[in-house]
């Protein structure tokens, strides 16, 4: 959130994303089960987003001026979750409720079920090109709104992420904004063992986009490159956020058996005194 | 011989004419807006086409999102692609989420032709069938596609449309009215009706006549949406004869006879033949002759009736 006078609280936003985090793992606990390492690795990107970068308003949540989050990476669906409670757009309590049985919070996202969520994913690969779609249609209406879509950097290996990015440049999308969490883990292994998508930054630059390479959890950084990544006219812009599973809790970090898992309570209350919850 | 026009002909000309009159409505297509006939659309109004190149999937994706911006996307390529390259993402993006999208397919069978099999769609319907949300309507002629493009600019939700690349006959009457979900009868028959879907309409139809001059009295009952089904209509067909007959130029697995059999073995068990295509891929050749290789013809319905009246 921006100040009153128009500076910026980086403390604030730090503050923001330590509480999502704590937010995510109880979640996950109370579920049981769920995606705990992509949904930390990208929680300093979501909370920059929402509580700084995207214009929107939780009491409205189809104002259509609005700006747009995909999660194309759906399975950190908690993280998604906990960005809505925490700007309100459904009480926090209902965080509890995640993968039960009638809940609107799925396993992954459903827009059917939960306002907020823009569209349903969990099959990987889709979101830049319902992405691209909406970009479009804001472009046709003369909307300054943004679209903003959060890929994982596994999941970069889907054939249809590339014919979206060519979309994107080709339809000149500058109210695009990328954002791949480069956490470098997938769910066999590490990308560059399982398939190798190094040189990233190359790749999206053949494919007619502005790159830029940040550490993905410096709150500083996030918030300079999302305000860069605004100016940048005649094409779409991916920032390749680097990061680490798992992030801030340190036996989550880097770990590739944590991506599925949920916390134990013992390993809850562990991970909270970290975090100081 | 009544005017012959290709439903994809009449498809182009639908969409051109709705593009004049909503503005909201915009066109996608892979890399074949000559064949799907979309680029009349896109000469007319190119700040509402886009060319998503040769990606399907991606085509699917971008159509959700500009629904999501409340536009009113008609995606279009071959059937083969349109319901199997992208079959995933019609389900994860379109249905699972309830979009307002249109997908209008042409090149669907085996009356593609030459191409051959890589291009002849023959189990579009059935994989469009299992999703849920989805509608799947298979006009039989050019003045029903007409009104069918215009039946589901006024309908929310995915829907998914059948055409053809050849000519075929127009069979409906001037006056007749297209609405999602009501089979059209043209005559209830006594001892056998006929349901079929497109360009089987009119072979059904042939068919018939030649079983009158048999004295068989068959009907023909032409069931454009085969999702929903018109359950009703079927009921009081099947109650009324002794023998159904389901003619698609589809597999008859998992088309319109599986549907026609789902339905009735459930609510009112009796006699279905299933004329379509029998779990095989088809192959080159000139439209005619396939749909003789593929026992597709009028004979082939009065074959199979005879023999199962006997
Ligand atoms: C199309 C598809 N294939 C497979 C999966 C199963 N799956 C879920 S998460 C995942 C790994 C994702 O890795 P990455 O994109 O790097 O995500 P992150 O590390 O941020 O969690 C896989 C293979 C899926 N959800 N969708
Ligand atoms: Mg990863």
């Amino acid at each position: 959130m921006r100040s009153v006078s128009g500076t910026i609280d980086i403390n604030f936003l730090k503050e923001k994303a330590r509480a999502i985090r704590i937010e995510v793992l109880k979640m996950l606990t109370e579920a049981g089960s769920g995606h705990t390492g992509g949904s930390l690795s990208a929680a300093d990107i979501v909370t920059a987003l929402y509580f700084y970068k995207m214009r929107h308003n939780p009491e409205n949540p189809k104002w259509n001026e609005r700006d747009r989050f995909i999660l194309s990476k759906g399975h950190a669906a908690p993280l998604l979750y906990a960005a809505l409670a925490m700007t309100g757009y459904f009480d926090i309590s209902m965080l509890k409720t995640l993968r039960k049985m009638g809940s609107p919070l799925q396993g992954h996202p459903c827009s059917r079920t939960l306002l907020g969520v823009e569209i349903s994913t969990g099959s990987l690969g889709q979101g830049l090109s319902v992405a691209n779609g909406i970009a479009i249609g804001l472009k046709m209406d003369n909307l300054n709104s943004r679209v903003y879509c959060l890929l994982g950097d596994g999941e970069i290996q889907e054939g249809q992420v590339w014919e979206a990015a060519m979309t994107s440049a080709h339809y000149r999308l500058d109210n695009l904004c990328a954002i791949v969490d480069m956490n470098g883990l997938q769910i066999d292994g590490p990308v560059s063992h399982v398939k190798a998508i190094e040189p990233v930054a190359a790749k999206w630059n053949a494919f007619g986009w502005h790159v830029i390479d940040i550490d993905g959890h410096d709150m500083k950084t996030i918030i300079d490159t999302l305000d860069e990544a605004e100016t940048v006219k005649e094409k779409p812009t991916v920032i390749l956020a680097r990061t680490v599973k798992g992030k801030g809790v340190s036996f989550f970090e880097g770990k590739v058996e944590y991506h599925g898992i949920a916390p134990t309570h013992e390993e809850l209350e562990r991970a909270l005194k970290e975090l100081g919850g | 011989m009544s005017l012959k026009i290709a439903t994809r002909d009449a498809y182009g000309e639908a969409l051109l004419e709705l593009g004049k009159r909503r503005k909201d409505v915009v066109v996608l297509d892979a890399d074949l807006s000559g064949s799907t006939k979309t680029g009349k659309f896109a000469k007319a109004f190119p700040e509402r086409f886009y060319n998503i190149g040769i990606s399907e999937q991606d085509m699917i994706g971008t159509a959700s999102g500009l629904s999501l911006t409340g536009k009113l996307p008609f995606a279009s390529t071959f059937a083969v692609f349109e319901t199997g390259r992208a079959w995933e993402q019609i389900r994860q993006t379109v249905c699972y989420s309830n979009l307002n999208v249109k997908l209008v397919a042409t090149h669907s069978g085996i009356t593609v032709g030459e191409d051959g099999a890589s291009h002849q769609a023959t189990e579009d319907v059935a994989l469009m069938r299992v999703l849920p949300n989805m509608t799947i309507i298979v006009p039989s002629d050019g003045n029903e596609t007409r009104q069918v493009i215009n039946a589901i600019a006024d309908y929310y939700g995915p829907v998914y449309v059948r055409l053809g690349r050849v000519k075929v006959p127009m069979v409906m009457p001037d006056e007749y009215q297209f609405k999602i979900g009501k089979a059209f009868t043209f005559h209830t028959g006594s001892n056998v009706n006929i349901i079929a879907m497109g360009i089987m309409v009119s072979t059904a139809l042939e068919a018939a006549d030649i079983l009158k001059d048999e004295g068989i009295d068959a009907g023909v009952i032409n069931i454009s949406t085969v999702k929903p089904l018109d359950t009703e209509t079927l009921l009081n067909i099947a109650k009324a004869c002794r023998l159904i007959v389901t003619a698609e130029e589809h597999s008859t697995i998992g088309g319109l006879g599986s549907a026609v059999c789902e339905f009735l073995s459930e609510n009112h068990p009796i006699q279905i033949c299933r004329i379509g295509i029998r779990d095989a891929f088809g192959c080159s050749g000139k439209p005619e002759e396939l749909l003789k290789l593929y026992c597709l013809t009028a004979d082939d319905i009065v074959r199979t009736i005879k023999e199962a009246l006997t």
